[in-house]
């Protein structure tokens, strides 16, 4: 006889639903076993080499990179948020969002952009030299952008806004009752920030700085424009220029290490988050600010979004204004570029999408009183792991696995009689797909589950006793109830597949560039021709969820996970 | 056990016989509904009285197909449903439910809610067969309407109305009033046992409140603790219960009948 948790595990999901949800979590983590494999098959010649010349100057480096941006992002985002949340001075309203807008702007177009903005015959210095009278660029010498310090002030004025989402979000909901309380208790306007609002919103600043420093350990762009030598740059290195895919799977490891880190501290904010008070949407009574006050709460509110977004966006759209003009038109490599990123975005979004439904679907309660964890329930969690992972890790790890799907797939076709002469998934854009899917599943199993949860189980009961199927009311119930969920989601996971380059430098075919990656060679050509055309459009296209968040910034939404 | 009662239970639509269906528990499981059995004739409305967590509604969910049985089985016309073996889907067991929040679906129109279940019939029938239930339920004019534009009286014969609407063997209601104010509720109470004694549907519905009960049933089946203690008409439980259990559960006093009882023994409440 069964035991009573074993039937109902079997009666909750059906077996090939949960079969499906297995395969996918296979899929996810492969990329990660076969990194394991690699990385202990390989001598231990590249170790000692490695260990002694690579690891740690990288490692260093990272984790300076990764301290500094923590840092940065924590006081600008908390600060924007208690600024705008607390305190009321003209153009509040217009920060409250604009505050958001670095978002559109990826880690490596802020480098690109800077790298001409700071240069020392750029416009702001030489704006600085006008003022000042100076002549010669020798005369005032200016720290470089290119240095570690350069690449943390960049990448924090782009990443803070992970910080004051979160925290804002925390803000808003929970704190107005707190501090009246603490204000009628007799505490001081300073001290109702020390001992009240910076407490409550630890835990949503820890979220926040997480997806922010996930976020840093992605970047291969920016550091490597600003010569800053991170593990991220060193994997990429190991195997493009010394082909030694056991040293890259090394490095990879270690980056897995702070990966693990920073899931644990989100991990266990959330836990935190969730103990808090029952939410309760009353915003909280805003000091108006006069004098002085006012000016400086002004200046100050603004300059993360002039650093983060106007300046660049400023410098791109007159950049390419500038090429425009002189050329007349944008040139066909690029023209094939934009198609090929909208193309292959549009194909994972839909594949992204499509698994992601699977996932949660198979992974939903279907009786309200249900408080066993189902497999596929596991499953879903397994298979949003791939959101954490680097893309640079992710497609080391992919490597193996693509190259010995593609022997087998080889080996068969040719038994077969069919001669394909290639490779089916390396040659050709698959493997960059399977890599998207695996990175973006995270925001489509997260906006399905979402929206499941939002519709009572008796809902699909009384479909089921109507007489339709399971996956007949799928589709005549849940997918037009899940529409807002679908839309979002493909709206992010588009945007953030355009806007992808560490997975898609590696495993994109011969001859296949995106807009990223054409930027990319552009910037590490130093010919900047064209890279402004591409980073401007990859900017504007950002901007749409952009926009989207801030109309409903009072919803609440902590983005999920690296969605932005 | 008399003949009669053999007889009838030949010609029961609905025959529950021993069923037990338990919960995963944290170290134990625990059996909600332990060894239930009764029967329900066809055309007759059966009742299942109890307080909440007796296991009533866990009952009406087996029925329904959605909690496997440990043990026992359901049969409906001579059909097995579920036994501890086999479990037939809730979609072909021709069971119809009205749900206690009543999960109309929010995105389709009232009378494409109703027509949700006639997917076997072509478009000329279902129309005149959506138009025949929102008659039935007097909603004639509502038909394009929205589940969120209804009063909560409104969206109950709804959800009765689509129930019904497939000519089920038989229907299941849980708490149907519980969504209701006093006022409606007792003018539905009868409005309900009128549309089911007309269709001539046979129903089995589950109440905490032993008013509905006896305003509603041909046979009530008083639970308590996962056990059906009797299952009787209205008027034999009322003249013989078996035992205390039974008892507790009719003579359950209201809150000012037990505050008047406490004053008068001199405490306060």
């Amino acid at each position: 006889m069964l035991s009573s948790a074993q039937l109902h595990r079997r009666f909750e999901t059906g077996v090939a639903w949960t079969g499906s949800t297995g395969l996918v979590v296979l899929l996810v983590l492969a990329p990660l076993l076969s990194l394991v494999l690699y990385a202990f098959d390989g001598s231990f010649a590249h170790w000692t080499h490695l260990l002694d010349n690579v690891i740690p100057r990288a490692t260093v480096n990272t984790l300076a990179l990764l301290a500094g941006v923590g840092v940065l992002v924590t006081c600008i985002g908390t600060g924007a948020a208690w600024l705008v949340s607390a305190h009321d001075f003209p153009t509040r309203r217009w920060l409250g969002w604009a505050l958001l807008l670095p978002l559109a702007v990826p880690t490596y177009i802020i480098a690109f952009a800077y790298m001409d903005l700071w240069h020392p015959i750029g416009p702001i210095q030489t704006l600085m030299r006008d003022v000042l009278g100076i002549a010669s660029p020798r005369d005032l010498r200016l720290p470089d952008v290119r240095s570690l310090a350069g690449a943390i002030f960049l990448l924090g004025f782009v990443l803070y806004p992970y910080v004051y989402l979160s925290t804002r979000f925390m803000f808003i909901t929970q704190a107005a009752g707190m501090i009246e309380a603490a204000r009628i208790l007799g505490a001081s306007p300073y001290s109702v920030v020390t001992r009240v609002a910076l407490p409550l919103a630890r835990p949503a600043i820890a979220v926040g700085v997480s997806l922010a420093l996930l976020e840093t350990l992605n970047d291969i762009g920016a550091s490597e424009f600003l010569g800053v030598q991170t593990l991220t740059v060193a994997v990429y290195t190991t195997w493009i220029t010394r082909s030694d895919l056991a040293g890259a799977a090394q490095i990879a490891l270690s980056m897995l290490v702070i990966v693990v880190f920073l899931i644990q501290l989100e991990k266990r904010a959330r836990r935190r988050q969730r103990y808090a008070t029952v939410q309760r949407m009353r915003p909280m009574a805003r000091t108006p600010l006069k004098g002085w006050h006012r000016a400086i709460a002004i200046l100050l509110g603004w300059i993360p979004v002039l650093i983060g977004f106007i300046a660049p966006a400023l410098y791109l759209v007159s950049e390419a204004f500038k090429r425009l003009d002189t050329v007349g038109a944008v040139s066909l490599p690029l023209l094939q570029a934009g198609l090929n990123t909208v193309g292959i975005a549009a194909v994972a979004t839909v594949l992204t999408l499509a698994i992601g439904l699977m996932v949660a679907w198979s992974a939903r309660r279907i009786r309200e009183s249900a408080s066993t964890v189902t497999p596929a329930q596991i499953g879903a969690r397994a298979a949003s792991l791939g959101y954490a992972v680097p893309g640079t890790v992710l497609a080391i790890g992919l490597l193996a696995p693509l190259l010995l799907v593609d022997q087998f797939l080889d080996t068969t076709l040719s038994l077969l009689g069919f001669s394909v002469g290639g490779l089916l998934l390396m040659g050709t854009s698959a493997g960059l797909l399977i890599a998207y899917v695996i990175r973006f599943l995270a925001i489509s199993i997260g906006s399905f589950e979402a929206g499941l949860s939002r519709i009572p189980a008796s809902i699909e009961q009384a479909s089921r006793l109507l007489g339709e199927p399971p996956t007949r009311t799928l589709r005549l119930i849940h997918l037009p109830l899940l529409r807002p969920a679908l839309v979002s989601a493909a709206l992010l996971i588009f945007v953030d597949t355009m806007k992808e380059l560490p997975a898609t430098l590696l495993l994109r075919p011969l001859n296949f560039d995106t807009l990223a990656t054409w930027l990319y060679a552009e910037a590490s050509r130093g010919t900047y021709e064209e890279g402004a055309i591409a980073a401007l459009l990859i900017v504007l296209v950002g901007l749409i969820p952009v926009i989207l968040l801030a109309r409903t910034q009072s919803k609440p939404l902590v983005p999920s996970r690296r969605a932005l | 056990m008399n003949v009669e009662f053999f007889s009838s239970a030949a010609e029961a639509m609905l025959a529950v016989d021993r069923i037990t269906v338990s919960y995963p528990g944290d170290k134990n499981q625990v059996a909600a509904v332990k060894a239930v059995s009764f029967s329900l004739q066809k055309g007759d409305i059966g009742c299942l009285l109890g307080a909440s967590g007796c296991g009533k509604t866990t009952v009406l969910r087996a029925i329904a197909g959605f909690e496997p049985l440990q043990s026992g089985s359901i049969s409906l016309g001579g059909r097995i449903l579920s036994s501890d073996k086999a479990i037939v889907a809730p979609e072909k067991r021709h069971v119809g439910m009205m749900f206690q929040d009543y999960a109309l679906f929010p995105h389709l129109s009232v009378q494409d809610n109703i027509g949700f279940g006639l997917r076997a019939l072509n478009k000329d029938q279902r129309h005149e067969r959506v138009q025949a239930m929102l008659k039935l339920v007097g909603l004639s004019d509502m038909g394009a309407r929205f589940p969120h534009e209804l009063s909560g009286g409104q969206q109950q014969r709804v959800a009765l109305a689509r129930a019904l609407a497939p000519e089920p063997e038989l229907l299941l209601l849980d708490e149907p009033f519980s969504n209701l104010d006093v006022d409606t509720r007792e003018r539905l109470a009868f409005e309900l046992r009128d549309i089911l004694k007309d269709t001539g549907h046979t129903a089995l519905l589950v109440t905490h409140n032993h008013d509905e009960a006896f305003a509603l049933a041909d046979q009530i089946g008083v639970m308590s603790e996962g056990c059906l203690q009797q299952w009787a008409s209205p008027s034999a439980l009322h003249d013989a219960p078996v035992n205390d259990l039974v008892v507790a559960v009719l003579r359950r006093d209201t809150l000012a009948e037990k505050r008047l009882a406490a004053r008068m023994r001199g405490k306060s409440l």
